[in-house]
């Protein structure tokens, strides 16, 4: 690899001297020796495993629990159901101010997406907690549910979530998460050519080989230790504290070496039902996702649709905006609110243009809660504005590179959110890759920079 | 439940114990013996993390019973540095920076170490095949390769 330094020299020292020289991982020489301490790897004296009894149905109501053939089974410690959970209602985000609290621990009369969690088994072992959990018995009013997001918001759709009221997330500003620059509609009218194109995905599965899971051990000192792989350390931590109302100073959160995370990782869901466990019991508890948990449980990256209307000229500025996004929360909020609300200020792309409408939606829909992933609320986006630009540019006989170089974000350009571009280096980046691609673009474009504009 | 005696050689050790019939070599090796080197990825036989080897050859400990290993000589990645040093395999993982979150890495190693048993100069597709049971969700699977593929030109010139 190259190292080039001739960008930007004059605005920082050239002191980039680890840059291109291999140095070792730190926790390597644990991962090839097989020492590595992951949160599976402590087990207990005593220690009771946690199975969940869950949603067969994607909504329904919930006439009745009842656990008593699986509290007999042999090897059965504890059983929970919603009425043992301290503050059963929560919602991830609440520690940055975003609710409403709109997501149960265990089921309380509703369920409403299929896989939701209803009541958890604590056993000696791990065959008897599954062998119990398939013992319980809940009677199910099964109800209308809703799997797609535009379904989801015409009116007389089945309600998703009562703590909304409406099926989808409501922003200060309405019911969708509004960027509003220049006249969209005058830059419509003023446009040699109109594309309004329409992209969709469905949920992705982060599937890292070590599931999601913690250990949690009651200590003598009245604390708990949870051994987790959570790749939020602190927001289970607090969510926790207030899902138990258990003070902070009562939890123990030990972290370390997730095997593998991509964001599945980062909701509050098994931490605080396990420590419950481990208080009710007095016995250490494990609750780990079998491979199916994982794969059908734990939150996708959200499906996402994304509407797209530019209008262009056939000298390549794309000089109209308007998008509608939608972002598939299903069934509770956790970090969807905003994944859609990153999306708002990123549908522009890296592109100045003068006239931007921009509306994002967070849907709810009966489906398995998403979450975080990698780039979430921007990924999808990013395919669907580059496949954009391309269709644009073929629109208008561009070369795609060069029409990027047109409309690329340049320093002290106002962007559509109303944040001015500071260190941009698109046009730097572009060129570089120009080079390295070997997809020559004309020389003008070669000449530019991010700082001046009119090159 | 009746438990049933078993006694194998893990990493050249004698080890006995009881287990619940129907125990896998995995549970059994993680939670009896407290060799936590292979890991459970999927308890289904689809991931590969739980590899070891049983007398000479790649096995998922995962769908393996403990009981069926009665005198048999096992392996596991815990046991392949020998007094502090690495093995070349091990070494080569770590110069060619292969491993992420380090989940598949030793039942990677177990596969490149059976391969080289066998196979002591594979080329990029034999190595391919070999670790073709084995899931790196993270995908750095070109250092994984490279790494093998290093570890048997070691092999091979300290054999010349």
């Amino acid at each position: 690899m190259e190292l080039r330094k001739n960008y930007f020299a004059d605005v920082r020292k050239d002191d980039l001297h680890e840059i291109g020289q291999p140095r070792p991982r730190s926790d390597s020489p644990g991962h090839v020796t097989g020492k590595t301490a992951y949160f599976a790897d402590r087990s207990f004296p005593g220690m009771l495993h946690l199975k969940m009894v869950r949603s067969p149905h994607h909504h329904a109501r919930i006439r009745s629990i009842d656990t008593s053939e699986a509290e007999k089974h042999p090897g059965v410690v504890r059983v929970l159901t919603a009425k043992d959970v301290p503050h059963n209602v929560y919602t991830i985000l609440i520690l940055i101010q975003i609710g409403p609290e709109d997501e149960t621990v265990l089921a309380d009369g509703k369920v409403r997406w299929k896989g939701e969690a209803v009541v958890a088994v604590l056993a000696e072992t791990e065959r008897a907690a599954q062998e119990a959990a398939a013992k319980v018995r809940i009677d199910y009013e099964v109800l209308p549910a809703v799997f797609d997001m535009e379904e989801a918001l015409k009116p007389g759709a089945p309600l998703v979530n009562e703590y909304h009221g409406q099926n989808y997330y409501l922003y200060d500003s309405g019911e969708c998460r509004k960027v509003r620059f220049g006249d969209v509609e005058a830059g419509f009218a003023g446009a040699d050519h109109i594309l309004e194109q329409s992209y969709q995905s469905s949920p992705i599965e982060h599937a890292p080989t070590e599931t999601t899971g913690c250990v949690v051990a009651p200590e003598g000192n009245d604390r708990f230790t949870c051994y987790t792989n959570t790749q939020a350390m602190f927001f289970t931590l607090d969510n926790t504290s207030i899902i138990l109302q258990m003070p902070g100073s009562k939890l123990h959160f030990v972290g370390g070496t997730v095997g593998g995370g991509f964001g599945g990782k980062v909701d509050v869901i098994v931490e605080p039902i396990a420590i419950l466990g481990a208080k009710l019991t007095g016995r250490p508890v494990c609750f780990i996702y079998s491979r199916e948990e994982e794969m059908q449980i734990s939150s996708p990256r959200a499906a996402e649709k994304v509407v797209i209307k530019d209008g262009v000229m056939t000298d390549g500025r794309i000089v109209a905006r308007k998008v509608t996004g939608y972002t598939d929360a299903g069934a509770y909020s956790r970090h969807s609110p905003y994944g859609a609300q990153k999306g708002a200020g990123h549908y522009p792309g890296p592109y100045t243009i003068p006239n931007v409408w921009i509306d994002t939606y967070c849907v709810y829909t009966n489906r398995t809660p998403s979450s975080a992933m990698r780039g979430f609320g921007v990924t999808i986006g990013d395919f669907a504005l580059e496949v954009q630009m391309d269709k644009l540019a073929r629109l208008i006989g561009m070369d795609p590179l060069e029409f990027r170089f047109i409309n690329a974000y340049r320093d002290g350009d106002m962007k559509a959110h109303r944040q001015p571009t500071e260190g941009a280096a698109l046009i730097e980046c572009m060129q570089e890759a120009s080079r390295v691609a070997n997809w020559p673009v004309a020389e003008k474009y070669m000449a530019m920079s991010s700082y001046a504009k009119g090159a | 439940m009746a438990k049933v005696p078993v006694q194998f050689t893990l990493n050249g050790s004698e080890k006995a114990e009881f287990i619940d019939s129907g125990t896998t070599l995995l549970n059994a090796l993680r939670d009896k013996i407290g060799d936590t080197s292979p890991k459970g990825g999927c308890h289904q036989g689809t991931c590969g993390a739980c590899s070891v080897i049983i007398d000479g050859e790649l096995r998922l400990s995962c769908l393996t019973l403990a009981e069926t290993c009665d005198g048999a000589a096992i392996t596991t990645t815990l046991g392949l540095a020998e007094g502090g040093v690495m093995h070349p395999l091990q070494r080569a993982f770590l110069d060619t920076f292969a491993t992420q979150c380090g989940f598949c890495t030793p039942g990677m190693i177990m596969a490149a170490k059976v391969l080289l048993d066998h196979t002591p100069n594979p080329s990029r597709d034999e190595v391919i095949e070999a670790l073709s049971g084995n899931i790196c969700r993270c995908t750095g699977y070109e250092p994984i390769i490279q790494a093998v593929l290093r570890a048997a030109r070691a092999n091979s010139q300290n054999a010349a």
